[in-house]
């Protein structure tokens, strides 16, 4: 499983790097960036969907 | 203000300022949801009321059709409201595409988490210092003696306001809030003294910078050119406008529901790491901003004739609200897992902040929960609401022990 975050819909709101620390940061903005590559390991599943679901852009993807 | 006669009937005559409205919004939006979901009013000059969440989400991310130009809904049009373009009275709220960008990104590092988190010591200090009164007391207002003083003394100290001003900055955050739907004329005079308070503000950090947001603002740069005076009194009023009301009514709300469920707050003192959850729904469940927008050019949105200058009151509590858009939408479920909200607005004009509201509330009621035992309404309907585009308890009288 793979996390990508769109940029030009993410508004920085913030619930993807709160919610799943381990996958995502904030950058000096306060954008949400994935963190390395955005491979999810298995323990990160849930969060990494509990993240999508709570994006209010729909920014994040997820591919399996 | 004009006189604003009762509303009959909220589908084509509605006004966010009536006092049905003000005491409980959500019965109206739900019908209105159903029956007719982009409602119109002639009030204001004319209005639209979309209360479905795809509406919302359409308009506010709509930028071509829609400005920003003024956000409250007034009496006055935009003509005689007339705003220095390109910035707006407040930016980067008031400014539009393309100097939105360039205004809100200068401003992103200040609200970005890692500064925000630097903050938490300071508000956590200011909560206990406003509740260690309350200890042995068997009365006391969660509002007045609370909520309202954790954003005022954040923004003061941000802007680096000298800490022994401050009741006068309290009295101007007064004058401000309540200014903002009063003719430009009478808001002007009211916001001489304000100016001044400001302009010897910024003068001493002219003389003597500092490391707060006024001296950031002083030495920002735009396009290579310091920022006109204009831009940064506009911003130092917007923080007030925007977070100060806005905050202490999602601390007020949250107080007040937990108030009426004792059940909720021994789950909470149990299980804390679920407080995150629960503010998320707070915000989703009492979302205190209404936003508003101003039709570009006459248009056409779903079949409705969207005339130029028309008002849209976009509410994002509404919103928030919709069924469609969540399960059990109408119920305040703490441990809520998904929730799209839209409390801090949709697309370019996301609240800055966040971050920062999202950190007061944390520590104001993780410091509320610790502190204080057992507190109820002392009197449901001694509970008072603020009218306008910002919801939230003014007045709420609590019985502690
Ligand atoms: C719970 C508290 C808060 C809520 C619910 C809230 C809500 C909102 C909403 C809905 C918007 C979108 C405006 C629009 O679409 O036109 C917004 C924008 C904004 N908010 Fe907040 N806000 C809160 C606290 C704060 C705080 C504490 C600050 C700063 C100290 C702040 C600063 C701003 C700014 C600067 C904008 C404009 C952003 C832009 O136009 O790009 N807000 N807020
Ligand atoms: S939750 Fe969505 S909008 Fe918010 S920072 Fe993450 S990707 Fe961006």
């Amino acid at each position: 499983m793979k996390v990508a975050i769109d940029a030009e819909k993410c508004q920085g709101h913030g619930r993807c790097f709160a919610l799943a620390p381990a996958l995502f940061d904030s950058d000096d903005l306060g954008q949400g960036v994935v963190i390395g590559d955005g491979t999810v390991p298995e323990d990160q599943h849930d969060a990494a969907r509990l993240a999508q679901q709570n994006c209010p852009e729909y920014a994040i993807s997820i591919t399996e | 203000m004009p006189e604003h006669p009762p509303v009959k009937d909220f589908a084509t005559d509605f006004d966010h300022t009536d006092p049905v409205w003000v005491k409980n919004p959500y019965p109206i939006w739900d019908d209105l949801r159903e029956h007719c979901p982009v409602a119109h009013s002639d009030r204001y000059g004319g209005a639209w009321l979309p209360t479905r969440h795809s509406d919302v989400s359409a308009i506010a991310h709509d930028t071509d059709h829609f400005t920003s130009r003024t956000v409250v809904v007034g009496p006055g049009r935009p003509g005689e409201d007339a705003l220095p373009a390109p910035i707006g009275v407040a930016p980067p709220i008031t400014s539009d595409p393309p100097f939105h960008a360039h205004a809100r990104r200068l401003m992103q590092p200040v609200f970005a988490p890692k500064q925000v988190d630097l903050l938490e010591p300071f508000v956590r200090e200011l909560c206990a210092k406003l509740l260690d009164p309350f200890k042995g007391k068997d009365a006391i207002d969660a509002s007045v003696d609370y909520a309202e003083h954790i954003p005022v003394a954040v923004i003061a100290k941000m802007l680096g306001f000298p800490e022994q001003d401050g009741d006068l900055f309290r009295h101007f955050v007064h004058e401000i809030l309540e200014s903002v739907d009063l003719p430009v004329e009478e808001r002007m005079d009211r916001f001489q003294p304000i100016a001044d308070y400001f302009i010897a503000r910024i003068e001493e950090h002219q003389a003597e910078p500092k490391d707060d947001l006024t001296s950031f603002l002083l030495e920002a740069e735009l396009a290579g050119e310091p920022l006109a005076p204009e831009h940064i009194f506009g911003t130092m009023v917007l923080l007030i406008v925007a977070g100060i009301d806005t905050t202490w009514s999602a601390i007020g709300s949250s107080i007040w529901h937990l108030a009426q469920h004792p059940e909720e707050v021994a789950r909470l003192k149990a299980n804390p790491e679920l407080l995150p959850t629960a503010i998320e729904e707070f915000l989703r469940a009492y979302a205190p901003v209404t936003m508003a927008r101003l039709v570009k050019e006459d248009f056409d949105y779903e079949g409705c004739p969207m005339k130029k200058d028309d008002w849209i009151l976009l509410s994002f509590p509404a919103a928030n609200r919709d069924p469609e858009f969540f399960e059990d939408a109408d119920k305040v479920i703490i441990d809520r897992e998904v929730n799209r909200h839209a409390a801090f607005g949709l697309g370019i004009h996301r609240c800055l902040g966040s971050n920062l509201a999202r950190m007061e509330m944390r520590v104001a009621l993780e410091e509320w929960l610790a502190r204080v035992d057992t507190f109820s309404l002392a009197d449901p309907d001694a509970v008072t609401w603020s009218q306008g585009q910002v919801r939230g308890p003014r007045l709420l009288p609590l019985s502690l022990g």
